[in-house]
């Protein structure tokens, strides 16, 4: 107890915090465990390529599809390189210039895919972040103070929780739609799509974090901070948080698969981000009606990166929650 | 054709009466890409939606697959004078409710289509008045000479007086999200009868036992079932699994894959629906450039800048596959008043397209939603998403909004106060005449009027507005010819309207079920014309 | 076991009340229902007739009132796009997506149970490792993926099954059932699978991992050691522990189920409620969206007893706790 309110005084700073917290991972069973299995690096290894792939999309890729003037209907439907397309008794060769092809409009593939990853992983962390700080949040009071607060606050998440996530993105989408005319509605959607994703998720996070605050709060560190006149806020935040992280970051990891999911899905369903701006979802949905045509990698390309994302995250989360629940091991 | 279509009723007739010996029912399932606006006869102008309204109401006159008119409520007319005509009415024809048709229900039917809310009522905008003269036998009164009256009456729709009022569904309702009696039951004379109608799910419609002209339908039908499939590959793989037997429009990309089974045909044909753009000239400000106080669309320069600025044979070539021709002009070539020396489409010109917007003062363009339907015309979607490009590239910032049909017509159209800004809408006129063209879409006319029912953008010249007045009138072929000549001069150097293409009609049938159907340019299916195996 | 009755009870209708609470405030507050459903033609006294008609004129905690107490009736007002009521609009909808969720659920237990069991069982062979890789990709598969897929597989391409909408209905008055008839299974099958392979895969991991959790615990291990066979300790005790969880799982993924019908819906032309509120959301049709809420909720919440009550008949801690607090 001692020794606690020892460190609690010394407070070492951010920078030092970071180094430390990078020392004992690296030297720690987590990082033993994952250098152990090698499919949780692959998985790593692909969702790390992925999200820099995503992240600089507007330099890798081999054209600017979001530029929708440099688009050429004459480049239409070419098949990625090594194949032929019977485009209605037409074969069209493919083209050099475009490795996966090109969609009905002319637009290359892959920088279609690169761009439409960007925007799928954007609104999923975006959401997922949200949710996250959210639900932390939430979860925290709600286990710290509890009372009245927590009870509200679970009577919120289990009323909540009730709600499938798509369901309740979809009616945000539909309620935002009776408030605003189309054009705002249109104008907003990337917004709209993060907050109705982010607002079906939450209750996870702030599910687990009261959990864990609850068995951290009767812990001998906590009460000393307590019995030493530190504000409940700073508590929460500084001492109670760090330790709760655990589980946030594995819910968080799993949380993204799920977005990216919800979102190509409600893109799929045509109430998602607009078509000028693909996510993997929209470039999936544009891809099906063509797909008995023949022209099967508008539909498989995008749904082959959509998968091997969400399957290397949902891997990723698999080994987190594993590797930090040391009963399974 | 005639003797063929006179065979065919003998085998149709036949037909019939081996399915009364066998009691073999021939359902008869079909598809297309939307929904039916709905059953009021008098709300919506829409192909489909007039299509099935032809099926289960009478007309005085019916337009067969050969655009020639024939009796249908009316047995027989004349013409007293210029402005006189008199109708004798069939006698023994009755509603699908048993009710007794007279002139009574032509006046009323008069009455409630030329209201103002019906978007039918240009059918009849030359008429003065409809009066009774006996039981079965009414008089028509035109405003003036009309040359074109005949051509109009498949339009009107005849609807039972005693029914309408009984369930107070005089008012006709119109818009996206609402509807009324009048739209959810039907009550006609015509040979079939609406059994059952789930919105976006299925329309049945069954013979009527007692329709007047049952021996001489062709249709061997007992039950046609009408089912909206929005997705293209949905309804291509329901059609190649027997589960539909006849669909429109077959998706352009799968003509050939769909040709190759034994069991299916493409039948194909010239569309008499010519597809445009239209452009806001009407308010002072344009929708997406708030607190500028511009409207650019209203600079001739800018109009012209968009016409050079589309490549229609691109679009022809790349997204219609060739099954469209690239036009100039408002009409269809089969329409009376085609004038083929002026069906030259603007040249494509970007460099000439720059430089008109930098003279209108807009270098760096301007802002604009573009709304497209995306469930109502061959790849309507795919060619708005094609012009996007093309106008991005002389600088136009284009955000596109593709909607369902009923949504798009709700925005573009009068419900909503023509909220739009640039837009796309596709047109047959009903009377295969010019005349409807410039009442519905190229002029105004008074207020209330129900002139300009679909001019979106509201267009509007003077001059041209005259000469809608004079075409309408002018009896004398020649003359008329120059007026309508004219009118489309002055249109086409204002650039009111982008034309775009004639699309090719496309029906994916089942040869396997279907004996024979008559397939008419306009693009939908008249059951009288169904023939099962 | 009365006072946890009782307490779950008050829940649930806690529940409906807030999700009443939130329908209400959608239907009277998003837009003019007057507007909405007369538009803009239509003149003053309509207007305040339908007002009076509808209540509109009321206070508003008298139209709340109102409003629940129609629902309860089953009543839900005017759809303002198609002018039927909704309670209709439901009606034909409701049990083509029952079925499909049934029998999707059903798939999922049947297949997902004896699969979790195996992999946990026998963590390590060959036929497991392939279950779980399958499984993973299942759940990273979206739904509308492995739907396109399958028509394309078994309706184009091998030509066995049909590929959209519900037919081989027969009306048995109040319900309409494609359980009757071969045809009605053959619309039903590709769907039904769709819905269920997410849930499949979702039940087949949770019995694995509580296989293996109760495997580790104690009185499995004393089972082991007072030398019970292994069939019966697996069979006996472990799965029996197992299927808390399960029906717990299962309880909510019919919920999800639910909602994920209206994207299997909507690939497969599947005439359910689900596609029926994607259009209600289309087209703004507020009647029909704070229904399908409504009756989603009652659902999720008479599900949710369901299960609470299955899960305190079958798990005996839980039983013990209630007692041992009764006691007191």
């Amino acid at each position: 107890m001692a020794l606690d309110s020892q460190e609690i005084r010394v407070s070492p700073g951010l920078g030092a915090r970071i180094l430390d917290g990078g020392r004992r991972f690296l030297d720690g069973d987590v990082f033993h465990s994952f250098r152990r299995s090698p499919l949780t690096m692959f998985a790593a290894g692909v969702t790390l390529v992925l999200f820099l792939v995503a992240l600089l999309a507007p330099w890798l890729a081999p054209y600017d599809t979001l530029n929708l003037s440099s688009i050429n209907l004459m480049d239409a439907r070419y098949p990625p390189i090594g194949s032929t397309f019977d485009d209605n008794g037409f074969i069209v060769e493919a083209d050099p210039r475009f490795l996966l092809g090109t969609d009905e409009q002319g637009r290359d593939l892959l920088s279609a895919i690169m761009f439409g990853l960007r925007i799928s992983l954007g609104v999923g962390f975006a959401s997922v972040i949200l949710a996250a700080v959210f639900g932390t949040l939430l979860g925290l009071v709600s286990g710290y103070v509890g009372g009245k607060i927590d009870s509200v606050i679970m009577r919120v998440a289990d009323i909540q929780l009730t709600f499938p996530a798509i369901l309740i993105a979809l009616l945000i989408d539909g309620v935002s739609r009776g408030f605003m005319d189309a054009e705002t509605h249109q104008a907003f959607k990337l917004p709209i799509l993060v907050l109705a994703i982010a607002a079906s998720q939450w209750v996870n996070f702030a599910r687990t974090v009261r959990g864990s605050t609850l068995v951290e709060k009767n812990k001998e560190y906590v009460q000393a901070a307590r019995v030493i006149g530190i504000r409940p806020a700073l508590i929460m935040l500084r001492h109670v948080l760090p330790n709760v992280m655990g589980p946030v970051l594995v819910i968080a990891t799993l949380t993204l698969a799920i977005a990216i999911l919800t979102e190509a899905t409600l893109s799929f369903l045509g109430v998602g981000v607009p078509p000028t701006e693909p996510s993997l979802g929209t470039l999936i949905r544009l891809g099906q009606g063509v797909l008995f045509s023949g022209m099967w990698w508008l539909t498989i390309f995008p749904s082959l990166v959509l998968v091997i994302l969400v399957l290397a995250v949902n891997l990723l989360g698999d080994w987190l929650r594993d590797a930090l629940n040391p009963r399974l091991r | 054709m005639r003797l063929r279509k006179g065979l065919f009723a003998a085998a149709a007739l036949a037909a019939v009466v081996g399915f009364a010996a066998t009691g073999e029912a021939k359902t008869f399932r079909y598809a297309t890409t939307g929904d039916i606006l709905g059953l009021d006869p008098h709300a919506n102008n829409e192909g489909p939606t007039n299509t099935m309204k032809g099926n289960i109401y009478g007309r005085l006159v019916h337009r067969q697959p050969d655009l020639s008119l024939e009796p249908d409520l009316a047995t027989e007319w004349n013409r007293l004078d210029d402005t006189t005509w008199r109708f004798k009415l069939r006698e023994g024809v009755t509603f699908h409710n048993g009710n007794p048709f007279t002139a009574d229900d032509v006046v009323y039917s008069f009455k409630r289509q030329t209201q103002e809310a019906s978007e039918m009522s240009f059918a009849l905008a030359s008429v003065e008045d409809i009066t009774k003269v006996g039981e079965h036998e009414v008089e028509i009164t035109t405003k003036g000479p009309d040359p074109i009256l005949l051509l109009n009456l498949p339009n009107f729709y005849i609807v039972d007086q005693e029914f309408m009022e009984e369930n107070n569904a005089f008012e006709v309702v119109r818009g996206a999200g609402k509807t009324n009696f009048a739209n959810l039951n039907a009550n006609g004379t015509g040979p079939f009868r609406l059994q059952e109608w789930v919105q976006d799910n299925r329309l049945v419609v069954v013979p009527f036992e007692d329709y007047w002209g049952k021996d001489q339908l062709m249709t061997n039908v007992t039950e046609a079932v009408f089912t909206p499939i929005p997705n293209d590959a949905t309804r291509v793989a329901a059609l190649l699994s027997g589960e539909i037997d006849l669909m429109y429009p077959v998706p352009l990309q799968d003509v050939q894959r769909l040709d190759q089974d034994p069991n299916v045909e493409v039948v194909q044909g010239p569309e008499l629906r010519t597809i445009f753009l239209g452009m806001d000239q009407w308010r002072d400000e344009l929708l997406d450039m708030p607190g500028s106080g511009k409207n650019p669309f209203k600079d001739v320069r800018v109009r012209k800048a968009f016409a050079h600025a589309i490549d229609l044979k691109a679009i022809q070539r790349v997204v219609m596959r060739g099954a469209s021709t690239p036009t100039g002009l408002m009409i269809a070539p089969g329409i009376n008043g085609f004038q083929e020396d002026m069906n030259t489409p603007y040249a494509y010109d970007p460099e000439l397209s720059k430089k008109l917007m930098a003279e209108a003062g807009y270098p760096d363009g301007f802002p604009v939603t573009f709304d497209c339907p995306n469930d109502r015309y061959v790849n309507d979607e795919a060619i708005c998403t094609a012009i996007v490009p093309m106008l991005e590239r002389i600088g136009v910032d284009v955000t596109l909004n593709a909607q369902t049909k009923s949504l798009h017509f709700n925005k573009i159209g009068r419900a909503e106060g023509n909220n739009t800004s640039f837009y796309m809408l596709g047109w047959t006129p009903g009377s295969y005449d010019a005349l409807n063209v410039l009442q519905n879409i190229i002029t105004l006319g008074e207020e209330g009027s129900g002139q300009g029912a679909w001019n979106s953008g509201r267009y509007s010249n003077e001059r041209v507005e005259e000469l809608h007045d004079l075409i309408a009138v002018t009896v004398d072929e020649d003359e008329r010819n120059a007026l309508i000549r004219e009118a489309f001069q002055i249109h086409k150097d204002e650039v009111g309207h982008l034309p775009l293409h004639q699309q090719a009609l496309a029906w994916g049938v089942r040869t396997d079920t279907i004996e024979e159907v008559i397939q008419r340019p306009f693009n939908d299916v008249d059951l009288r014309y169904v023939v099962m195996k | 076991m009365f006072a946890f009755i009782v307490q779950r009870l008050f829940q649930a209708i806690l529940v409906m009340l807030v999700v009443g609470i939130i329908s209400f405030a959608l239907f009277r507050f998003t837009g003019d229902p007057v507007n909405n459903m007369l538009g803009p033609e239509a003149t003053i006294e309509q207007r305040e007739a339908l007002r009076e008609r509808l209540g509109l004129n009321d206070s508003v905690p008298v139209q709340f009132i109102n409003f629940i107490g129609n629902a309860a009736k089953g009543e839900f007002g005017l759809s303002y796009r198609v002018g039927k009521p909704v309670e209709e609009l439901i009606a034909t909808t409701l049990p083509a997506t029952i079925e499909l969720v049934f029998v999707s659920a059903l798939m999922a237990l049947l297949i997902g149970v004896p699969m979790g069991v195996y992999t946990g069982l026998k963590r390590h062979a060959a036929l497991s490792r392939v279950f779980l890789t399958v499984s993973l990709i299942g759940i990273s598969l979206p739904t509308f993926v492995i739907g396109i897929l399958m028509i394309l597989i078994f309706g184009v391409w091998l030509g066995w099954l049909p590929t959209f909408g519900r037919q081989g209905v027969v009306d048995l008055g109040v319900w309409q059932t494609g359980l009757l008839t071969l045809q009605g299974w053959s619309h039903l099958i590709m769907p039904a699978f769709t819905l269920a392979l997410f849930q499949l895969t979702l039940i087949m991991r949770l019995v694995r991992a509580e296989m293996l959790e109760v495997q580790r615990t104690d009185y499995i291990k004393f089972a082991k050691a007072r030398g019970l066979r292994n069939r019966a300790i697996n069979y006996g005790h472990a799965l029996k522990n197992t299927l808390v969880p399960v029906i717990t799982i299962m309880g909510l993924q019919v919920g999800s189920l639910l909602a994920f019908s209206i994207i299997t819906e909507t690939v497969f032309a599947w005439p359910g409620m689900g596609r029926l509120f994607l259009q209600a959301i289309q087209f703004v049709d507020i009647p029909v969206m704070s229904s399908y809420l409504m009756l989603m909720a009652f659902f999720f919440v008479m599900i949710n007893l369901t299960v609470d009550l299955l899960y305190y008949a079958v798990d005996p801690r839980l039983r013990a706790e209630t007692l041992g607090g009764a006691a007191h």
